[in-house]
């Protein structure tokens, strides 16, 4: 009974993170039209353009190999078992013990690999320019990303995501400047890795500017809008992590009762809507970089991650 | 007798070397050698296997050969057992493929006979049990892989490559001689229970240290002595490149594993912070220029120097934790790097076959003379996305899961008394997670020009698909690859007697845990399921596709790729190897390998072609070997003089010699 | 309270290291000099946090002198000047961003293990206050040597003198005559170096420093 309930709760999970994907992608966009006196495409214009991509027949480039038709479900489902792996409104779900926090991480490398690959496969100038600076960004972000998580692993005793959730939220652990480093640091590399301005922007098509976007450019139909959920659910999955490592309160411990998981659920659904707000906020007031300015942006994350990890020891060594 | 069986096993491979030069000019020669190479390398996997997985006891023998006084000392514990398992596995699937692809080798005479003398060679070194068995097999390993080097031997490169090799293993094995001339100490005693027995000073540790790090670390291919690594690997034909990659570094690391944590005895903690940061840097430096290389076989070998940095940056952990009396996080360490080691004798055997069968098919090596081969080679293609995938450390493969474990090891440095250790650590685990990020970019980059895309080059256009024993030996590897990420945990139980009889400590014994998890030190701290992240993605991939073609749409139609409304017919517009790694060679390249670029075009108006080139120089060539190799060549010159003396010179040149050797003798005294 | 105390005073001076770390990534003159205000704010709200814990009122003169001098008048005057001279592109360095950073991580790793191992007898508070004390300070001299333009010289020796203050507080009892006129002697340096610049640029036409090097006349 207790495993059912258990394996019904993970399943809420992993629904929960798919359908709300598209509707704080919205929310980015409905926020950032406001912000710019525009009116804005409604709340749920990402699910009926999601549809609309489904319903659609793939044009497929006539020497496309099998890997660029398998890797939009590759990449989606290993986003998805990465999400479904971040606490969102419950720790201790059944099976959060499959990957710890570098599990995750490399997990969205996988999803990463792939998709540049794809890019490379039809053998256009654009798909390559994709793959190469993504690998470039990547390049960057993941040891920072690495980093951070040393930060926090190294605070909290442990990289399994779960722990370190519940260890933030006891009240021992006070303000450390390293966790705020790692904050900040973690912050850059969410913005670079769901390609957001100033790193990227997934609004345009302009021709030089395009990282993501030039990756994916030939894809169409089924196939396009598999990545594109891939990409919001990375979005949900990156604020996840930053709201359940260092927001934790409200989070449900792992054996609560309904009344906990339904108050989870409503302060997750908040947190995700004052996330997308900040980041609208921030997407607004920013110009977008020259790529060859991204690599300084991500360094400094970077050292802030290992300034994080160096700070520790001051606290530790007393 | 296991010890024994072993040592008939390399017996009979170097009989084989020796029938190998009689057979030659058969026509059929290489089949039969190589074929026949195969079966005793798979008994040696089984008698390592069981060493390992069985009653797991140690045997020894002494054979009558070698110094009179002396014997050849023979000894299988559970070390050389694993690493017998690697020689083994690594040779007789290599064997397989070469059965194949040595039908295409242009004068197999240049190859059979060195090819199984090799092989033999390296078992040896596995089995030796005393410093003269021991440094003999080495040089053997050495002298052999020397000659497959220079197999094309009419190509200038490559015998430049086996030049600056020799000089580089006669280096290596000079300070091997002096590591165990220390090691033995004034009373000579050779054998390796006289040496464990001795006692040393710190001096004499620190020293012995230092010429092992150089003398392994030469052969294994760390940073600086890496140098002759991406030039003689690739130069050798390729089946002979994934041995040289896959297993010999292997051997080189068994060498420094079984003096410095074997024999040595205890090390101070304050050497260990000089093997992690010279792993670590290894690995950075290693595939920053894997990512630069066109060559698709250097590209790899420069790979190896990576993956060598990872490991020795595991062992310095291992050191550090062992000095610290942290058995547990020692162990933990250790075993990550024994099975890095593993994985990379699976993954580089793997690419180098791939590499051999990209060379067959093409004849080219260039990655800018490749192309689309995944159309043409749709088996050796898919089996080399798993070698890439895997080597990129991605979950849930094996490269990631041994990384894994190394992050788990460098997370448990808070735990260490010092605080330079505690800081050094994490900084040194940041590198090697840029070097992982590195070595996914670098294997984008070879595979996405190599085998996607469009053909650069007719030969290209016309692959074919290779023969069945390298696509078998191929899958093999494959198999090897995504079964040992899906079951880490039989690996590192598997691995676990080796470790427990270096360290006295192991990890606890994975089999028990639920589900088969990876539970390193505690469940509260880290988990890793390889089988169900496995399991969970291919579950969600294929329901998400079912469901997609099921209740959306499954049409499709094809078309003209649509590349921002301007196709270009010429592939080569396509990104090649350079274009790829123009924006890391941009914000790298410039600083660590000294890369320039230079952009001449004409002034408006003029119709001439813009020029664009890219200058790179090897700062460690030039900052170490070019005056090294300067300074010998002016000293020969000052010295050629001494070839032109009369006799009544040379005499007094002896004369003087003798007479001042007295004098020192005398002073000594 | 004693606990809250502790992790507010490191939580600021360790955001000082930050900011001096922000410093060292700016490469624009007028960020620049909104971030070295940003120092200067977080410095004295460090050291009025440490008036109230050490209960030192004259500490929070130290605090109000930092805020009105360093983070409103020598930011402001320097932004003038900036205006004046017409020289807000972009700050010429001598090596990238990442090299200085990376050499940044170094030396607060230094000073970190440095100070930890001479103080083991201080109070922590001390010790960690000692510790981000001359990382703040190191990382000013290392802005300084990696910049060639003068009034981002000026701006790393005003951090590393903020650095200097942090040490000072941190360690109880330091009297408050010290304290006015070291800050009033960086003044007299702040207006020295101000008139300096001007007759620079007058001379040279540029506050590059590396044109005083070529005109010094000892190189060829």
């Amino acid at each position: 009974m207790a495993l059912i309930a258990n394996l019904l709760i993970q399943g809420a999970q992993m629904l929960l993170v798919v359908a709300v994907a598209p509707l704080l992608v919205g929310l980015v966009r409905k926020v950032k039209a406001r912000l710019t006196r525009r009116r804005g495409a409604p709340l749920i214009q990402p699910y009926r353009d999601l549809a609309r991509l489904m319903r659609k027949d793939v044009v497929l480039a006539e020497n496309a190999s099998w890997l660029f038709r398998a890797v939009p479900y590759l990449v989606f489902a290993a986003t998805w078992v990465a999400a479904a792996l971040v606490p969102t409104f419950a720790t201790g779900l059944h099976f959060s013990w499959t990957a710890d926090l570098i599990a995750i991480v490399a997990l969205l490398a996988s999803a990463r690999f792939f998709l540049a690959l794809a890019g490379m496969d039809v053998g256009t100038s654009f798909g390559g320019i994709g793959s190469s600076r993504e690998m470039m960004i990547a390049s960057m972000a993941e040891p920072a990303m690495l980093l951070t998580v040393f930060a926090m692993a190294l605070v909290a005793g442990s990289t399994q995501l779960s722990t370190v959730s519940q260890f933030v939220a006891s009240p021992d652990v006070g303000l450390r400047v390293s966790l705020a480093m790692a904050l900040v640091a973690l912050i850059v590399v969410a913005i670079a890795e769901n390609a957001r301005i100033p790193v990227d922007n997934p609004a345009t098509h302009l021709e030089l500017t395009m990282v993501h976007e030039a990756m994916v450019l030939e894809y169409s139909g089924r196939h396009l809008a598999m990545i594109e959920l891939a990409a919001a659910l990375k979005l949900v999955l990156y604020l996840s992590l930053i709201t359940c490592v260092f927001v934790p309160w409200g989070i449900a411990a792992g054996d609560a009762g309904a009344l906990s998981y339904v108050t989870g659920l409503l302060i997750y659904l908040g947190k995700l809507t004052v996330g997308g707000v900040a980041l609208a906020v921030f997407e607004t007031s920013i110009a977008k970089m020259r790529v060859f300015r991204v690599p300084d942006f991500l360094g400094a994350a970077l050292m802030l991650g290992l300034l994080g990890t160096l700070l520790l020891f001051v606290s530790r060594g007393l | 007798m296991p010890v024994e069986l072993a040592a008939i096993c390399s017996g009979v491979l170097m009989a084989l070397a020796g029938a190998a030069i009689l057979l030659r000019q058969h026509p059929r020669a290489s089949v039969t050698v190589y074929a026949a190479a195969t079966v005793p390398c798979g008994i040696a996997t089984v008698i390592g296997l069981t060493g390992l997985l069985g009653s797991g006891v140690t045997t020894t023998t002494v054979l009558p050969v070698g110094l009179p006084w002396l014997g050849a000392h023979l000894r299988l514990d559970a070390l050389a057992s694993f690493f017998l398992t690697i020689v083994g596995l690594g040779g007789a699937v290599t064997s397989f493929y070469a059965i194949g692809y040595g039908r295409h080798e242009p004068e197999p005479g240049r190859v059979l006979p060195f090819y199984p003398g090799f092989l033999g060679a390296m078992m040896a070194v596995v089995l030796a049990d005393d410093a003269f068995t021991f440094l003999l097999s080495w040089e053997v390993m050495s002298l052999l892989s020397w000659g497959l080097v220079l197999t094309h031997h009419r190509e200038t490169e490559t015998r430049h490559a086996a030049y600056v090799y020799l000089v580089m293993a006669a280096f290596g094995t000079m300070s091997l001689l002096l590591a165990f001339g220390l090691l033995a100490g004034g009373e000579g005693g050779y054998a390796f229970d006289a040496i464990r027995a001795g006692a040393r000073s710190p001096a004499t540790v620190t020293a012995i240290l230092a010429l092992m790090v150089l003398g392994a670390g030469s052969k294994a291919g760390l940073v600086p002595l890496h140098v002759w690594l991406p030039l003689a690997h690739p130069a050798a034909p390729s089946h002979v490149s994934a041995l040289m990659s896959g297993v010999m570094t292997k051997v080189a690391l068994y060498g420094f594993i079984r003096v410095v944590f074997d024999l040595l005895g205890p090390v101070e903690w304050w050497v260990s912070p000089a093997v992690i940061v010279l792993g670590a840097a290894t690995a950075v430096l290693g595939i920053l220029n894997a990512l630069m290389e066109s060559d698709i076989k250097k590209a790899l070998a420069y790979s190896t120097v990576e993956n060598i940095g990872v490991i020795f940056a595991a062992l310095g952990l291992a050191l550090a934790f062992r000095a610290s009396a942290m058995p547990a996080a020692a162990a933990l360490a250790f075993t990550a790097a024994l099975f890095h080691a593993f994985n990379h004798m699976a993954f580089k055997s793997l690419l180098f076959m791939g590499a051999g069968a990209v060379l067959n098919a093409t004849g080219a090596r260039d990655l800018d003379a490749l192309g689309g081969l995944i159309h043409r080679m749709p088996v050796t293609s898919f089996l080399v996305l798993v070698g890439v995938t895997a080597i990129s450390a991605l979950p849930p493969l094996n490269g990631f899961a041994s990384e894994w474990l190394i992050f788990q090891s460098v997370l448990k440095s808070p735990e260490l008394p010092q605080v330079s250790l505690q800081m050094l650590i994490p900084a040194a685990g940041g590198l090697l997670a840029l070097a992982a990020a590195l070595a996914a970019a670098a294997f984008v980059r070879i595979y996405g020009v190599a085998f996607l895309g469009r053909a650069r080059s007719d030969a290209a256009r016309q692959a074919v698909e290779v023969d069945r024993f390298s696509l078998a030996a191929m899958s093999a590897l494959a198999a090897l690859c995504v079964l040992a990420g899906i079951f880490p945990g039989a690996v590192i139980d598997a691995i676990a007697p080796a470790v427990s009889a270096t360290l006295d400590a192991r990890l606890p014994q994975q089999s028990d845990q639920p589900w088969l998890t990876l539970v390193p030190i505690a469940e509260s701290r880290s988990t890793y399921n390889g089988m169900l992240v496995m399991l969970f993605i291919a579950l969600s991939a294929s329901a998400s596709a079912w469901a997609v073609h099921r209740f959306a749409s499954r049409r499709l139609r094809r078309a003209p790729a649509w590349d921002c409304g301007f196709p270009n017919a010429d592939p080569v517009t396509q990104y090649g190897a350079g274009s790829f790694a123009q924006p890391l060679r941009r914000v790298l390249g410039t600083i660590l390998l000294g890369s320039r670029e230079e952009v001449v075009m004409p002034p408006p108006g003029e119709l001439g072609a813009a020029r664009h080139a890219v200058h790179a120089r090897d700062l460690i060539w030039d900052g170490i070997y070019a005056p090294v190799t300067r300074a010998v060549g002016a000293a020969a010159n000052r010295l050629n003089g001494l070839q032109f003396l009369t006799i009544r010179r040379y005499l007094g040149l002896v004369m003087f010699s003798l007479v001042g050797l007295l004098l020192v003798l005398t002073i000594w005294h | 309270m004693d606990r809250i105390a502790f992790d507010t005073a490191h939580m600021l001076a360790g955001g000082l290291v930050l900011a001096s770390f922000m410093m060292l990534y700016q490469d624009r003159l007028y960020a620049l000099l909104n971030v070295f205000a940003l120092h200067a704010v977080v410095l004295s709200a460090s050291v009025a946090w440490q008036a109230l814990i050490q209960d030192a009122p004259h500490l929070y003169v130290t605090a109000g002198i930092a805020l009105i001098f360093k983070a409103m008048i020598i930011p402001g005057a320097l932004h003038r000047i900036i205006q004046r001279l017409g020289i807000h592109r972009e700050v010429e360095q001598v090596v990238g961003v990442g090299t200085t950073m990376l050499a940044g991580m170094g030396l607060v790793a230094l000073s970190i293990s440095l100070m930890l191992g001479l103080t083991v007898t201080a109070d922590a508070l001390a010790r960690e206050d000692l510790a981000f004390a001359l990382s703040v300070v190191l990382l000013g001299l290392l802005m300084m040597v990696t910049r060639r333009n003068a009034v981002s010289q000026v701006v790393g020796f005003m951090s590393l003198e903020n650095g200097l203050i942090l040490a000072a507080t941190g360690a109880k009892g330091m009297p408050l005559v010290v304290e006015i006129s070291v800050a009033f002697s960086v003044l007299i340096a702040f207006i020295v170096i101000g008139v300096f610049l001007f007759r620079i640029r007058e001379r040279f036409d540029t506050v590059d420093l590396q044109a005083l090097d070529t005109f010094r006349g000892d190189k060829a």
